[in-house]
């Protein structure tokens, strides 16, 4: 069987909803950052995908990959260094527990 | 490469010279030296305002199409400049705290890296440019968030910020991948020749509009707003609460008109309905709010709807009526947010009962509020009636006219909750009134200002002129 553009879709869009359901549904704050990283790389994936099957004589997407890739890294660092920050200040990684700021 | 076409993003470059001499100043600079930072701050940020004020009259895209400018573009990078010097000179009291004394240097690079992110934002035209520009304005605002690294609530608001800003801007992402499946570039210039708003190309802009919505705050995405603008310090909420949200509400403007321009049908319901349900539930819970600055996060939520009221219509009189409303609507909510900061340094009070009788003590404060508030609620004489009138003209002419009724029923609600505020001030009595004293004179210059911007931008007719004449439509 030849390799499609549907089945990388279709791999990507369960990394979507499966990115989805864990930032709703996981408790621990790291937890629910692989999960956003989930759906970051399942666009990730996207833009490879498209550009090599549907639009071979560019590389926009490719570009597009390796950019957000170095992005999210970034975005990534600073978010685990204000989650340990939080932890630091109450000792856990629960989001159940930052419930100080609601009214 | 031509270098040359780095004397286009003008502003930019001299942005980036700021940081640098603000970084290196950092270095330099010792204990004594930090006594002066804010002054040179302000000085520095007010000759880029200077250097970059006055629009030049063409437009154009240099580096390939990357880069836009248009007139318009400089404007809204000015004001946005403005908003960002009174947030530095409101901040300079908290700032010269014993626990952020030594961080100061950091906040300033910190706050002027994120406006450089928004002037990208808004000059982009490319979408690679536009998710560069967004990150590299929410990243720096995570960290200034998080600023009081060792208070609980401004942590707690820096994990909540960054984890839903990483989740909305996944999202976008995704919404720009299937955007480039279904059209093959992401040029803003190219896009709309391919763009006929089949299923896969809605599905992309409903992820778009997901996470630049969550930037702006409507209402589907705004449930960070209220913890994060409670938990951050009060200058960095004030950045985030005009500053932020104006670049954000600007660059969705853009982008629905250049890009999305041939499913406008589809985008008009849609922000119809965002509209709606956003001044609205900003409203109904604004009402219950007793801290003030979750109070101001739910104002802010009803404003962004307002300023909606100027995108939808897509036409030139929306984009000068939307930057004239972010322009009013800055003034207004800093002279607040100035008081708010103030007060909370002095005093450390936040709640709203805890104004209780504060004209009594501080008559010069509550009145410069009172001002601010009738301006947010639109009450005539002030700028905040006019800003109102332009953008519901905008949507009313576009033939938009329950929902211009809709805002203006809500205004209604909007102006009890706003005079709650000035009843804590004025007639509620209080046992232990905010004590009365003396702000610093950065403090009084920033309040200043926005007072000066609260009566003369409605009543001076030349700025919104100005304003109008580099307006362009769909």
């Amino acid at each position: 069987m030849e390799i499609q553009v549907e089945h990388y879709l279709i791999i990507s869009t369960i990394m979507l909803c499966a990115g989805i359901y864990g930032f709703l549904v996981r408790k621990n704050t790291l937890a629910m950052l692989i999960s956003v990283e989930l759906i970051l790389n399942a666009a990730d994936i996207n833009f490879a995908v498209f550009n090599k099957f549907l639009f071979p004589n560019q590389l926009e997407g490719h570009f597009f990959t390796l950019f957000a890739i170095g992005i999210v890294a970034a975005e990534t660092a600073v978010a685990i260094a204000i989650i340990i920050n939080i932890y630091r200040n109450i000792q856990t990684l629960n989001v159940d527990k930052m419930d100080k700021l609601k009214h | 490469m031509d270098y040359s076409q780095f004397l286009y993003m003008k502003e930019e470059v001299s942005l980036v010279g700021v940081i640098a001499i603000l970084f290196l100043y950092d270095l330099i600079a010792g204990e004594k030296g930090r006594k002066y930072f804010s002054l040179i701050t302000c000085l520095l940020l007010g000759g880029h305002i200077i250097y970059n004020f006055l629009p030049t009259s063409t437009s154009g895209a240099v580096f390939g199409g990357m880069y836009y400018y248009t007139p318009m573009m400089t404007i809204i990078k000015s004001i946005l400049t403005f908003g960002t010097l009174i947030v530095v000179m409101q901040a300079d009291t908290w700032l010269r705290r014993e626990d952020t004394k030594f961080k100061q240097g950091e906040f300033y690079v910190l706050l002027l890296s994120t406006l450089l992110g928004m002037f990208f934002m808004i000059a982009s035209g490319h979408f690679l440019m536009f998710f560069i520009g967004l990150e590299m304005a929410s990243i720096p605002m995570a960290t200034l968030i998080a600023f009081d690294k060792y208070k609980h609530d401004s942590a707690e608001a820096g994990g909540k910020y960054i984890l839903t800003a990483m989740f909305s801007s996944a999202l976008l992402l995704f919404g720009l991948s299937l955007l480039y499946g279904a059209c093959g570039t992401l040029y803003f210039d190219d896009i709309p020749a391919t763009l006929d708003g089949n299923l896969m190309q809605m599905a992309a802009f409903v992820f778009f509009l997901a996470g630049i919505g969550f930037k702006i705050s409507i209402v589907p995405f705004h449930l960070w707003t209220a913890d994060v603008y409670q938990g951050a310090p009060t200058s960095v909420t004030s950045f985030l609460s005009v500053v932020s949200k104006g670049s954000a509400v600007f660059v969705l403007l853009t982008i629905l008109m250049k890009v999305f321009a041939p499913m406008v049908q589809e985008w008009q319901i849609i922000i119809y309905g965002l509209i709606v349900v956003t001044i609205t539930i900003g409203n109904l819970f604004a009402i219950r709010q007793k801290n003030i600055k979750r109070f101001l996060a739910f104002s802010s939520i009803s404003q962004a709807g307002y300023i909606l009221l100027g995108v939808i219509g897509g036409t030139q009189l929306g984009m000068s009526s939307l930057v004239y409303y972010v322009l009013v609507y800055m003034v207004a909510n800093l002279a607040i947010f100035g008081v708010v900061s103030i007060i909370e340094q002095r005093t450390g009070m936040i709640n709203i009962e805890d104004y209780n009788g504060l004209y009594l003590t501080n008559p010069k404060l509550s009145f410069l509020t009172t001002l601010a508030l009738f301006s947010l609620a639109g009450i005539p004489p002030f700028a905040g009636f006019f800003s109102k009138f332009f953008v519901f003209m905008a949507a009313f002419e576009k033939g938009f006219y329950v929902l211009v009724i809709i805002a203006l029923l809500n205004t209604i609600i909007s102006l009890y909750y706003y005079l709650l505020l000035v009843k804590a001030m004025y007639i509620n009595k209080s046992d232990s009134p905010i004590e009365s004293f003396k702000s610093d004179c950065y403090t009084r210059t920033s309040l200043v200002i926005c007072l000066i911007g609260i009566v003369c931008l409605g009543l001076a007719g030349v700025v919104y002129e100005t304003i109008s004449l580099f307006g362009y439509g769909m």
